[in-house]
Protein backbone atom coordinates (compact mmCIF):
# COMPACT_ATOMS: atom_id res chain seq x y z
CA UNK A 1 0.00 0.00 0.00
CA UNK A 2 1.64 3.17 -1.23
CA UNK A 3 0.41 6.64 -0.31
CA UNK A 4 1.25 7.79 -3.83
CA UNK A 5 -1.42 5.37 -5.08
CA UNK A 6 -4.00 7.37 -3.13
CA UNK A 7 -2.59 10.86 -3.52
CA UNK A 8 -1.77 10.72 -7.21
CA UNK A 9 -0.72 13.89 -8.98
CA UNK A 10 -4.14 14.18 -10.64
CA UNK A 11 -5.83 14.04 -7.24
CA UNK A 12 -3.48 16.58 -5.68
CA UNK A 13 -3.90 18.88 -8.67
CA UNK A 14 -7.71 18.76 -8.56
CA UNK A 15 -7.62 19.29 -4.79
CA UNK A 16 -5.38 22.31 -5.12
CA UNK A 17 -7.27 23.77 -8.07
CA UNK A 18 -10.75 22.27 -8.15
CA UNK A 19 -12.49 22.67 -11.52
CA UNK A 20 -16.03 24.02 -11.72
CA UNK A 21 -15.81 25.21 -8.13
CA UNK A 22 -18.30 27.74 -6.81
CA UNK A 23 -22.05 28.15 -6.72
CA UNK A 24 -24.19 28.18 -9.84
CA UNK A 25 -27.00 30.71 -9.55
CA UNK A 26 -29.59 30.23 -10.71
CA UNK A 27 -29.37 26.46 -10.99
CA UNK A 28 -32.05 24.14 -12.35
CA UNK A 29 -31.40 21.79 -9.47
CA UNK A 30 -28.96 21.33 -6.61
CA UNK A 31 -28.42 19.12 -3.58
CA UNK A 32 -26.35 19.13 -0.41
CA UNK A 33 -24.20 16.20 0.63
CA UNK A 34 -22.69 15.56 4.05
CA UNK A 35 -20.24 13.03 5.37
CA UNK A 36 -20.78 13.15 9.15
CA UNK A 37 -17.67 11.08 9.87
CA UNK A 38 -15.24 13.73 8.68
CA UNK A 39 -17.48 16.77 8.41
CA UNK A 40 -17.25 17.01 4.62
CA UNK A 41 -20.05 19.11 3.15
CA UNK A 42 -20.62 19.91 -0.47
CA UNK A 43 -23.33 21.26 -2.72
CA UNK A 44 -23.69 20.17 -6.33
CA UNK A 45 -25.45 22.57 -8.73
CA UNK A 46 -26.76 21.46 -12.11
CA UNK A 47 -28.18 23.19 -15.16
CA UNK A 48 -29.91 20.86 -17.53
CA UNK A 49 -30.43 20.87 -21.24
CA UNK A 50 -33.35 18.49 -21.51
CA UNK A 51 -32.01 15.20 -20.19
CA UNK A 52 -28.41 16.26 -20.43
CA UNK A 53 -26.19 18.12 -17.99
CA UNK A 54 -25.25 21.41 -19.62
CA UNK A 55 -23.38 22.81 -16.66
CA UNK A 56 -22.38 21.44 -13.26
CA UNK A 57 -20.52 23.11 -10.39
CA UNK A 58 -19.87 22.37 -6.76
CA UNK A 59 -18.78 24.11 -3.60
CA UNK A 60 -18.22 23.21 0.02
CA UNK A 61 -15.32 21.84 1.98
CA UNK A 62 -13.78 18.48 2.37
CA UNK A 63 -10.66 16.37 2.28
CA UNK A 64 -8.45 16.07 -0.79
CA UNK A 65 -10.19 12.89 -1.92
CA UNK A 66 -13.69 14.36 -1.76
CA UNK A 67 -12.71 17.66 -3.40
CA UNK A 68 -10.72 15.99 -6.18
CA UNK A 69 -13.43 13.43 -6.77
CA UNK A 70 -16.06 16.16 -7.08
CA UNK A 71 -13.84 18.19 -9.40
CA UNK A 72 -13.16 15.17 -11.62
CA UNK A 73 -16.84 14.31 -11.60
CA UNK A 74 -17.92 17.73 -12.84
CA UNK A 75 -15.57 17.39 -15.81
CA UNK A 76 -16.69 13.86 -16.54
CA UNK A 77 -20.46 14.38 -16.46
CA UNK A 78 -20.74 17.67 -18.34
CA UNK A 79 -22.70 17.05 -21.54
CA UNK A 80 -23.80 13.57 -20.49
CA UNK A 81 -27.34 12.25 -20.12
CA UNK A 82 -28.81 10.56 -17.08
CA UNK A 83 -28.29 7.02 -18.36
CA UNK A 84 -24.63 7.61 -19.12
CA UNK A 85 -24.13 9.24 -15.73
CA UNK A 86 -25.68 6.26 -13.94
CA UNK A 87 -23.34 3.90 -15.82
CA UNK A 88 -20.36 6.13 -15.08
CA UNK A 89 -21.23 6.12 -11.36
CA UNK A 90 -21.42 2.33 -11.47
CA UNK A 91 -17.98 2.23 -13.01
CA UNK A 92 -16.57 4.70 -10.45
CA UNK A 93 -18.15 2.77 -7.60
CA UNK A 94 -16.64 -0.44 -8.93
CA UNK A 95 -13.18 1.08 -9.12
CA UNK A 96 -13.49 2.55 -5.61
CA UNK A 97 -14.52 -0.70 -4.02
CA UNK A 98 -12.52 -3.05 -6.20
CA UNK A 99 -15.66 -4.88 -7.30
CA UNK A 100 -16.18 -5.85 -10.89
CA UNK A 101 -18.39 -3.45 -12.81
CA UNK A 102 -21.40 -4.88 -14.62
CA UNK A 103 -19.70 -5.93 -17.88
CA UNK A 104 -22.58 -4.79 -20.08
CA UNK A 105 -22.67 -1.36 -18.55
CA UNK A 106 -18.93 -0.74 -18.43
CA UNK A 107 -17.95 2.85 -19.12
CA UNK A 108 -14.44 4.07 -19.80
CA UNK A 109 -13.31 6.00 -16.73
CA UNK A 110 -10.84 8.39 -18.31
CA UNK A 111 -9.30 10.67 -15.68
CA UNK A 112 -11.65 9.23 -13.04
CA UNK A 113 -9.36 6.19 -13.02
CA UNK A 114 -7.06 8.27 -10.80
CA UNK A 115 -9.44 7.39 -7.95
CA UNK A 116 -8.65 3.67 -8.12
CA UNK A 117 -6.07 3.98 -5.32
CA UNK A 118 -8.90 4.70 -2.88
CA UNK A 119 -9.80 1.00 -2.82
CA UNK A 120 -6.74 0.32 -0.68
CA UNK A 121 -8.08 2.78 1.92
CA UNK A 122 -11.61 1.56 2.76
CA UNK A 123 -12.18 4.37 5.28
CA UNK A 124 -11.90 6.84 2.39
CA UNK A 125 -14.37 5.32 -0.09
CA UNK A 126 -17.18 7.48 1.31
CA UNK A 127 -15.10 10.60 0.71
CA UNK A 128 -14.80 9.80 -2.99
CA UNK A 129 -18.42 8.75 -3.49
CA UNK A 130 -20.10 11.64 -1.62
CA UNK A 131 -20.20 13.92 -4.69
CA UNK A 132 -21.78 11.21 -6.83
CA UNK A 133 -24.54 10.54 -4.31
CA UNK A 134 -25.10 14.28 -4.12
CA UNK A 135 -25.28 14.61 -7.90
CA UNK A 136 -27.82 11.78 -7.99
CA UNK A 137 -29.88 13.57 -5.37
CA UNK A 138 -29.78 16.78 -7.39
CA UNK A 139 -30.86 14.95 -10.52
CA UNK A 140 -33.69 13.29 -8.61
CA UNK A 141 -34.71 16.79 -7.41
CA UNK A 142 -34.35 15.68 -3.84
CA UNK A 143 -34.65 18.52 -1.38
CA UNK A 144 -33.16 16.83 1.65
CA UNK A 145 -29.44 16.58 2.26
CA UNK A 146 -27.88 13.22 1.52
CA UNK A 147 -25.36 11.65 3.81
CA UNK A 148 -22.95 8.83 3.35
CA UNK A 149 -23.90 7.30 6.68
CA UNK B 1 -2.82 -10.29 38.26
CA UNK B 2 -1.10 -7.36 39.92
CA UNK B 3 2.30 -8.29 38.49
CA UNK B 4 2.07 -6.11 35.41
CA UNK B 5 0.91 -3.13 37.43
CA UNK B 6 3.72 -3.76 39.85
CA UNK B 7 6.43 -3.52 37.19
CA UNK B 8 5.99 0.14 36.27
CA UNK B 9 5.09 0.99 39.86
CA UNK B 10 8.22 -0.64 41.22
CA UNK B 11 10.25 1.18 38.60
CA UNK B 12 8.69 4.47 39.63
CA UNK B 13 9.53 3.83 43.27
CA UNK B 14 13.05 2.69 42.46
CA UNK B 15 14.01 5.63 40.27
CA UNK B 16 11.85 8.25 41.93
CA UNK B 17 10.42 9.24 38.57
CA UNK B 18 7.77 7.93 36.23
CA UNK B 19 9.05 5.39 33.72
CA UNK B 20 6.81 5.59 30.67
CA UNK B 21 8.79 2.95 28.77
CA UNK B 22 8.01 0.48 31.57
CA UNK B 23 4.36 1.47 31.53
CA UNK B 24 4.34 1.06 27.76
CA UNK B 25 5.54 -2.52 28.16
CA UNK B 26 2.45 -3.24 30.28
CA UNK B 27 0.20 -2.69 27.23
CA UNK B 28 0.44 -5.65 24.86
CA UNK B 29 -1.32 -3.94 21.94
CA UNK B 30 1.45 -1.35 21.77
CA UNK B 31 3.82 -4.07 20.64
CA UNK B 32 2.01 -4.48 17.33
CA UNK B 33 2.86 -2.90 14.04
CA UNK B 34 0.61 -0.80 11.86
CA UNK B 35 1.42 -0.52 8.16
CA UNK B 36 4.83 -2.01 8.81
CA UNK B 37 5.77 0.51 11.48
CA UNK B 38 5.69 0.13 15.27
CA UNK B 39 2.38 1.55 16.48
CA UNK B 40 2.35 5.05 17.95
CA UNK B 41 -1.01 5.36 19.68
CA UNK B 42 -2.08 8.97 20.16
CA UNK B 43 -5.85 8.48 20.32
CA UNK B 44 -6.30 7.74 24.01
CA UNK B 45 -8.82 10.57 24.42
CA UNK B 46 -11.13 8.52 22.17
CA UNK B 47 -10.30 5.23 23.90
CA UNK B 48 -7.25 4.29 25.92
CA UNK B 49 -5.56 0.89 25.59
CA UNK B 50 -5.67 -1.79 28.29
CA UNK B 51 -2.75 -2.96 30.39
CA UNK B 52 -2.17 -6.66 30.96
CA UNK B 53 -3.48 -6.24 34.53
CA UNK B 54 -6.93 -5.31 33.19
CA UNK B 55 -6.97 -8.04 30.56
CA UNK B 56 -5.93 -10.55 33.25
CA UNK B 57 -8.56 -9.37 35.73
CA UNK B 58 -11.34 -9.76 33.15
CA UNK B 59 -9.94 -13.14 32.14
CA UNK B 60 -9.76 -14.25 35.78
CA UNK B 61 -13.37 -13.21 36.37
CA UNK B 62 -14.59 -15.03 33.25
CA UNK B 63 -12.47 -18.10 33.98
CA UNK B 64 -13.16 -18.53 37.69
CA UNK B 65 -15.91 -16.33 39.08
CA UNK B 66 -18.76 -15.74 36.68
CA UNK B 67 -22.44 -16.34 37.46
CA UNK B 68 -25.30 -13.89 37.81
CA UNK B 69 -25.02 -11.40 40.66
CA UNK B 70 -27.40 -10.74 43.58
CA UNK B 71 -29.45 -13.79 42.72
CA UNK B 72 -28.15 -17.11 43.93
CA UNK B 73 -26.91 -18.86 47.01
CA UNK B 74 -24.49 -20.96 45.05
CA UNK B 75 -20.75 -20.37 45.29
CA UNK B 76 -20.23 -18.73 41.91
CA UNK B 77 -23.13 -16.33 42.30
CA UNK B 78 -21.64 -15.22 45.58
CA UNK B 79 -18.16 -14.96 44.07
CA UNK B 80 -19.47 -12.87 41.16
CA UNK B 81 -21.43 -10.64 43.52
CA UNK B 82 -18.36 -10.14 45.67
CA UNK B 83 -16.25 -9.25 42.62
CA UNK B 84 -18.88 -6.85 41.27
CA UNK B 85 -19.58 -5.12 44.59
CA UNK B 86 -15.84 -5.09 45.30
CA UNK B 87 -15.41 -3.17 42.06
CA UNK B 88 -18.03 -0.68 43.23
CA UNK B 89 -16.09 -0.12 46.44
CA UNK B 90 -12.93 0.37 44.38
CA UNK B 91 -14.65 3.08 42.30
CA UNK B 92 -15.98 4.70 45.49
CA UNK B 93 -12.45 4.95 46.90
CA UNK B 94 -11.11 6.28 43.58
CA UNK B 95 -13.65 9.11 43.61
CA UNK B 96 -13.64 9.55 47.39
CA UNK B 97 -17.43 9.19 47.49
CA UNK B 98 -19.00 8.83 50.94
CA UNK B 99 -20.80 5.57 50.22
CA UNK B 100 -21.13 2.86 47.59
CA UNK B 101 -24.82 3.83 47.52
CA UNK B 102 -23.62 6.78 45.47
CA UNK B 103 -21.88 4.69 42.79
CA UNK B 104 -24.14 3.48 39.98
CA UNK B 105 -22.67 1.35 37.24
CA UNK B 106 -23.69 2.34 33.72
CA UNK B 107 -22.59 1.51 30.18
CA UNK B 108 -20.51 4.66 30.18
CA UNK B 109 -20.59 8.43 30.55
CA UNK B 110 -23.33 8.78 27.96
CA UNK B 111 -25.70 6.48 29.80
CA UNK B 112 -24.88 8.14 33.12
CA UNK B 113 -25.80 11.57 31.75
CA UNK B 114 -28.98 10.21 30.18
CA UNK B 115 -29.90 8.71 33.55
CA UNK B 116 -29.63 12.11 35.22
CA UNK B 117 -31.51 13.77 32.34
CA UNK B 118 -34.42 11.38 32.54
CA UNK B 119 -34.54 10.62 36.24
CA UNK B 120 -33.40 13.86 37.86
CA UNK B 121 -33.97 16.67 35.35
CA UNK B 122 -37.16 15.59 33.66
CA UNK B 123 -39.36 15.49 36.80
CA UNK B 124 -37.89 18.82 37.95
CA UNK B 125 -38.36 20.79 34.72
CA UNK B 126 -41.27 22.98 33.69
CA UNK B 127 -41.66 25.34 30.71
CA UNK B 128 -39.39 28.36 31.23
CA UNK B 129 -36.83 26.43 33.29
CA UNK B 130 -33.26 26.22 32.05
CA UNK B 131 -30.36 23.82 31.94
CA UNK B 132 -26.96 25.45 31.57
CA UNK B 133 -24.08 23.79 29.69
CA UNK B 134 -20.89 25.25 28.16
CA UNK B 135 -19.78 25.61 24.56
CA UNK B 136 -17.12 22.93 25.18
CA UNK B 137 -19.46 19.99 25.67
CA UNK B 138 -19.26 16.63 23.97
CA UNK B 139 -22.52 15.74 22.20
CA UNK B 140 -23.22 13.35 25.10
CA UNK B 141 -23.58 16.36 27.38
CA UNK B 142 -25.77 18.28 24.91
CA UNK B 143 -28.22 15.90 23.27
CA UNK B 144 -29.69 14.31 26.45
CA UNK B 145 -30.54 17.83 27.67
CA UNK B 146 -32.05 18.78 24.33
CA UNK B 147 -34.24 15.69 24.55
CA UNK B 148 -35.37 16.48 28.08
CA UNK B 149 -35.97 20.12 27.15
CA UNK B 150 -38.11 19.05 24.20
CA UNK B 151 -40.15 16.83 26.51
CA UNK B 152 -40.67 19.46 29.23
CA UNK B 153 -40.62 22.87 27.52
CA UNK B 154 -37.41 23.83 29.31
CA UNK B 155 -34.58 25.68 27.54
CA UNK B 156 -30.95 24.73 27.06
CA UNK B 157 -28.60 27.67 27.67
CA UNK B 158 -24.94 27.70 26.65
CA UNK B 159 -22.13 29.53 28.42
CA UNK B 160 -19.67 30.91 25.83
CA UNK B 161 -15.92 30.36 25.46
CA UNK B 162 -13.11 32.59 24.29
CA UNK B 163 -10.67 32.16 21.39
CA UNK B 164 -8.31 30.15 23.60
CA UNK B 165 -11.04 27.64 24.30
CA UNK B 166 -11.58 28.73 27.90
CA UNK B 167 -14.94 29.23 29.52
CA UNK B 168 -15.96 32.89 29.88
CA UNK B 169 -16.61 32.48 33.57
CA UNK B 170 -18.22 35.89 34.09
CA UNK B 171 -20.72 35.12 31.32
CA UNK B 172 -21.31 31.69 32.79
CA UNK B 173 -22.14 33.32 36.11
CA UNK B 174 -24.41 35.84 34.42
CA UNK B 175 -26.41 32.98 32.91
CA UNK B 176 -27.18 31.47 36.33
CA UNK B 177 -30.67 32.53 37.32
CA UNK B 178 -33.69 31.37 39.32
CA UNK B 179 -34.76 29.56 36.13
CA UNK B 180 -31.58 27.44 36.11
CA UNK B 181 -32.42 23.98 37.41
CA UNK B 182 -29.15 22.20 36.62
CA UNK B 183 -25.64 23.00 35.44
CA UNK B 184 -24.02 20.27 33.34
CA UNK B 185 -20.43 20.78 32.25
CA UNK B 186 -17.36 18.94 31.12
CA UNK B 187 -14.56 18.61 33.66
CA UNK B 188 -12.11 18.48 30.72
CA UNK B 189 -13.00 19.27 27.09
CA UNK B 190 -12.54 16.26 24.83
CA UNK B 191 -11.98 18.27 21.65
CA UNK B 192 -9.49 20.82 23.01
CA UNK B 193 -8.25 19.51 26.35
CA UNK B 194 -9.35 22.62 28.26
CA UNK B 195 -9.62 21.96 32.01
CA UNK B 196 -12.69 23.80 33.22
CA UNK B 197 -12.72 25.72 36.52
CA UNK B 198 -15.11 23.17 37.97
CA UNK B 199 -14.65 24.14 41.62
CA UNK B 200 -15.64 27.73 40.86
CA UNK B 201 -18.49 26.50 38.67
CA UNK B 202 -19.83 24.35 41.49
CA UNK B 203 -19.43 27.13 44.04
CA UNK B 204 -21.21 29.67 41.84
CA UNK B 205 -24.08 27.27 41.11
CA UNK B 206 -24.41 26.10 44.72
CA UNK B 207 -24.55 29.72 45.88
CA UNK B 208 -27.85 29.80 44.03
CA UNK B 209 -28.93 26.33 45.11
CA UNK B 210 -28.37 24.81 41.65
CA UNK B 211 -27.00 21.26 41.42
CA UNK B 212 -24.07 20.49 39.11
CA UNK B 213 -23.27 17.48 36.94
CA UNK B 214 -19.66 17.06 35.82
CA UNK B 215 -18.82 15.02 32.73
CA UNK B 216 -15.53 13.51 33.83
CA UNK B 217 -14.91 11.26 30.82
CA UNK B 218 -11.71 13.12 29.87
CA UNK B 219 -10.63 14.01 33.38
CA UNK B 220 -10.34 10.82 35.40
CA UNK B 221 -7.31 9.39 33.58
CA UNK B 222 -5.40 12.65 33.98
CA UNK B 223 -5.20 13.32 37.69
CA UNK B 224 -8.40 11.69 38.91
CA UNK B 225 -11.34 13.32 40.65
CA UNK B 226 -12.40 13.74 44.27
CA UNK B 227 -16.16 14.26 44.37
CA UNK B 228 -16.12 15.56 47.93
CA UNK B 229 -13.43 18.12 47.17
CA UNK B 230 -15.21 19.09 43.95
CA UNK B 231 -18.50 19.18 45.88
CA UNK B 232 -20.38 18.27 42.67
CA UNK B 233 -23.79 16.59 42.77
CA UNK B 234 -23.28 14.20 39.87
CA UNK B 235 -20.09 12.92 38.26
CA UNK B 236 -19.91 10.63 35.24
CA UNK B 237 -17.06 8.73 33.58
CA UNK B 238 -16.33 5.79 31.28
CA UNK B 239 -14.05 2.84 31.96
CA UNK B 240 -12.43 2.78 28.55
CA UNK B 241 -10.91 6.26 28.82
CA UNK B 242 -9.24 5.05 32.02
CA UNK B 243 -7.43 1.97 30.63
CA UNK B 244 -10.49 -0.17 31.44
CA UNK B 245 -12.98 -2.06 29.27
CA UNK B 246 -15.69 -0.56 27.06
CA UNK B 247 -19.35 -0.89 28.02
CA UNK B 248 -18.74 0.02 31.66
CA UNK B 249 -18.87 3.42 33.29
CA UNK B 250 -20.45 4.97 36.29
CA UNK B 251 -22.54 7.74 37.70
CA UNK B 252 -21.73 9.24 41.05
CA UNK B 253 -24.74 10.95 42.59
CA UNK B 254 -25.18 12.65 45.93
CA UNK B 255 -27.16 10.17 48.02
CA UNK B 256 -29.88 12.65 49.02
CA UNK B 257 -30.59 13.38 45.33
CA UNK B 258 -30.45 9.75 44.23
CA UNK B 259 -32.85 8.74 46.97
CA UNK B 260 -35.50 11.13 45.67
CA UNK B 261 -35.04 10.20 42.02
CA UNK B 262 -37.34 7.64 40.40
CA UNK B 263 -35.73 4.65 38.66
CA UNK B 264 -35.10 5.27 34.99
CA UNK B 265 -35.24 1.73 33.69
CA UNK B 266 -37.38 -1.05 35.06
CA UNK B 267 -36.48 -4.71 35.27
CA UNK B 268 -34.85 -7.31 37.42
CA UNK B 269 -32.44 -6.35 40.20
CA UNK B 270 -33.91 -2.85 40.64
CA UNK B 271 -36.99 -4.05 42.58
CA UNK B 272 -37.70 -5.41 46.05
CA UNK B 273 -41.08 -6.88 45.19
CA UNK B 274 -43.25 -7.12 42.10
CA UNK B 275 -46.96 -7.83 41.80
CA UNK B 276 -49.24 -6.98 38.93
CA UNK B 277 -50.67 -4.20 41.07
CA UNK B 278 -47.29 -2.54 41.55
CA UNK B 279 -43.66 -2.87 42.52
CA UNK B 280 -41.34 -1.45 45.14
CA UNK B 281 -37.87 -0.23 44.33
CA UNK B 282 -34.64 -1.70 45.52
CA UNK B 283 -32.23 0.31 47.69
CA UNK B 284 -29.44 2.46 46.33
CA UNK B 285 -27.51 1.96 44.17
CA UNK B 286 -29.34 -1.04 42.68
CA UNK B 287 -32.53 0.99 42.13
CA UNK B 288 -30.76 2.37 39.05
CA UNK B 289 -29.27 -0.89 37.80
CA UNK B 290 -32.06 -2.79 36.04
CA UNK B 291 -31.11 -6.09 34.48
CA UNK B 292 -27.92 -8.12 34.67
CA UNK B 293 -25.04 -5.64 34.84
CA UNK B 294 -21.66 -5.73 33.13
CA UNK B 295 -19.82 -7.64 35.84
CA UNK B 296 -16.62 -8.43 33.95
CA UNK B 297 -16.51 -4.79 32.84
CA UNK B 298 -16.78 -3.60 36.43
CA UNK B 299 -14.01 -5.97 37.49
CA UNK B 300 -11.86 -4.69 34.61
CA UNK B 301 -12.59 -1.10 35.60
CA UNK B 302 -11.50 -1.78 39.18
CA UNK B 303 -8.28 -3.33 37.86
CA UNK B 304 -7.71 -0.28 35.67
CA UNK B 305 -8.08 2.00 38.68
CA UNK B 306 -5.61 -0.21 40.60
CA UNK B 307 -3.23 0.07 37.68
CA UNK B 308 -3.47 3.86 37.38
CA UNK B 309 -3.14 4.39 41.11
CA UNK B 310 -0.19 2.02 41.09
CA UNK B 311 1.52 4.27 38.55
CA UNK B 312 0.55 7.36 40.52
CA UNK B 313 -2.03 9.60 38.86
CA UNK B 314 -0.01 12.74 39.60
CA UNK B 315 3.16 11.25 38.14
CA UNK B 316 1.22 10.19 35.02
CA UNK B 317 -0.29 13.66 34.78
CA UNK B 318 3.14 15.32 35.02
CA UNK B 319 4.53 12.95 32.39
CA UNK B 320 1.66 13.68 29.99
CA UNK B 321 2.06 17.41 30.51
CA UNK B 322 5.75 17.16 29.62
CA UNK B 323 4.86 15.31 26.39
CA UNK B 324 2.19 17.91 25.60
CA UNK B 325 4.69 20.74 26.06
CA UNK B 326 7.22 18.98 23.83
CA UNK B 327 4.64 18.22 21.14
CA UNK B 328 3.23 21.74 21.26
CA UNK B 329 6.66 23.35 20.86
CA UNK B 330 7.54 21.06 17.93
CA UNK B 331 4.14 21.48 16.29
CA UNK B 332 4.43 25.27 16.31
CA UNK B 333 7.56 24.94 14.15
CA UNK B 334 5.51 23.38 11.36
CA UNK B 335 4.49 26.03 8.81
CA UNK B 336 0.72 26.49 8.53
CA UNK B 337 -0.05 24.55 11.72
CA UNK B 338 -2.69 26.15 13.92
CA UNK B 339 -3.36 24.82 17.41
CA UNK B 340 -7.06 24.83 18.24
CA UNK B 341 -7.47 25.26 21.97
CA UNK B 342 -4.70 27.07 23.83
CA UNK B 343 -6.13 27.21 27.35
CA UNK B 344 -3.63 27.82 30.13
CA UNK B 345 -4.77 24.64 31.89
CA UNK B 346 -5.04 21.76 29.42
CA UNK B 347 -5.13 17.98 29.57
CA UNK B 348 -2.62 16.31 27.24
CA UNK B 349 -4.58 16.97 24.06
CA UNK B 350 -3.16 18.67 20.97
CA UNK B 351 -5.92 19.63 18.56
CA UNK B 352 -4.73 21.30 15.37
CA UNK B 353 -5.17 22.02 11.68
CA UNK B 354 -2.56 22.40 8.94
CA UNK B 355 -3.26 24.88 6.20
CA UNK B 356 -3.99 23.18 2.88
CA UNK B 357 -4.30 19.67 4.32
CA UNK B 358 -7.68 18.44 5.50
CA UNK B 359 -7.52 16.62 8.87
CA UNK B 360 -8.93 13.51 7.23
CA UNK B 361 -5.97 13.42 4.83
CA UNK B 362 -3.61 13.96 7.75
CA UNK B 363 -5.23 11.01 9.51
CA UNK B 364 -4.66 8.72 6.54
CA UNK B 365 -1.07 9.83 6.00
CA UNK B 366 -0.22 9.49 9.70
CA UNK B 367 -1.82 6.06 9.83
CA UNK B 368 0.36 5.10 6.91
CA UNK B 369 3.32 6.02 9.13
CA UNK B 370 1.90 3.90 11.98
CA UNK B 371 0.72 6.94 13.96
CA UNK B 372 -2.90 6.78 15.19
CA UNK B 373 -4.60 10.12 15.83
CA UNK B 374 -8.24 11.18 15.82
CA UNK B 375 -9.54 13.35 13.00
CA UNK B 376 -13.00 14.84 12.70
CA UNK B 377 -15.35 16.89 14.83
CA UNK B 378 -14.69 14.84 18.00
CA UNK B 379 -18.43 14.67 18.79
CA UNK B 380 -18.20 18.37 19.61
CA UNK B 381 -19.59 20.11 16.53
CA UNK B 382 -20.36 23.37 18.39
CA UNK B 383 -16.67 23.64 19.31
CA UNK B 384 -15.73 23.18 15.64
CA UNK B 385 -18.28 25.83 14.62
CA UNK B 386 -16.86 28.23 17.19
CA UNK B 387 -13.38 27.95 15.68
CA UNK B 388 -14.86 27.93 12.14
CA UNK B 389 -13.30 24.60 11.21
CA UNK B 390 -15.13 21.48 9.99
CA UNK B 391 -12.69 19.20 11.75
CA UNK B 392 -9.35 19.07 13.49
CA UNK B 393 -6.61 16.52 13.93
CA UNK B 394 -6.16 15.55 17.56
CA UNK B 395 -3.23 13.83 19.21
CA UNK B 396 -3.81 12.82 22.82
CA UNK B 397 -1.22 11.48 25.24
CA UNK B 398 -1.48 8.83 27.92
CA UNK B 399 0.73 7.11 30.51
CA UNK B 400 2.27 4.81 27.88
CA UNK B 401 3.40 7.48 25.43
CA UNK B 402 7.10 8.20 25.26
CA UNK B 403 9.24 10.98 23.79
CA UNK B 404 9.80 8.90 20.66
CA UNK B 405 6.05 8.97 20.01
CA UNK B 406 6.13 12.75 19.82
CA UNK B 407 9.10 12.57 17.42
CA UNK B 408 7.22 10.11 15.19
CA UNK B 409 4.13 12.35 15.22
CA UNK B 410 6.11 15.41 14.18
CA UNK B 411 8.01 13.47 11.50
CA UNK B 412 4.72 12.15 10.11
CA UNK B 413 3.29 15.67 9.98
CA UNK B 414 6.32 16.76 7.94
CA UNK B 415 5.75 13.76 5.66
CA UNK B 416 2.14 14.89 5.18
CA UNK B 417 3.30 18.34 4.17
CA UNK B 418 5.61 16.77 1.60
CA UNK B 419 2.74 14.77 0.07
CA UNK B 420 0.76 17.98 -0.30
CA UNK B 421 3.73 20.22 -1.19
Amino acid sequence: MDLKELYRDVILDHNRQPRNFGALAPADTSADGHNPLCGDRLTVYVNLDGERIREVRFDGQGCAISVASASLMTEAVTGKGRGEIARLFDAVHATLTGEEADAGAAMPLGKLAALSGVREFPARVKCASLCWHTLNAALAHERTAVTTE
Amino acid sequence: MATAAATATAAALATGRFDAARARADFPILAREVNGRPLVYLDSAASAQRPRAVIAAVDHYETHLHANVHRGVHTLSQAATEAFEGARERVRRFLNARSTKEIIFTRGTTEAINLVAQSYARPHLAPGDEILVTWLEHHANIVPWQMVCAATGATLRVAPIDERGELRFDEFQALLSPRTKLVATAHVSNALGTVLPVKQIVAAAHARGIPVLLDGAQAVAHGGADVQALDCDFYAFSGHKLYGPTGIGMLYGREALLREMPPWQGGGDMILSVTFEGSTWNDLPWKFEAGTPNMSGAVGLAAAIDYLEGLGPQAVHAHEQRLLAKATAAALEIPGLRIIGTASDKAAVLSFTIEGIHPHDLGTILDHEGVAIRTGHHCAMPVMDFFKVAATARASFACYNVDGDVDRLIAALHAAREVFA
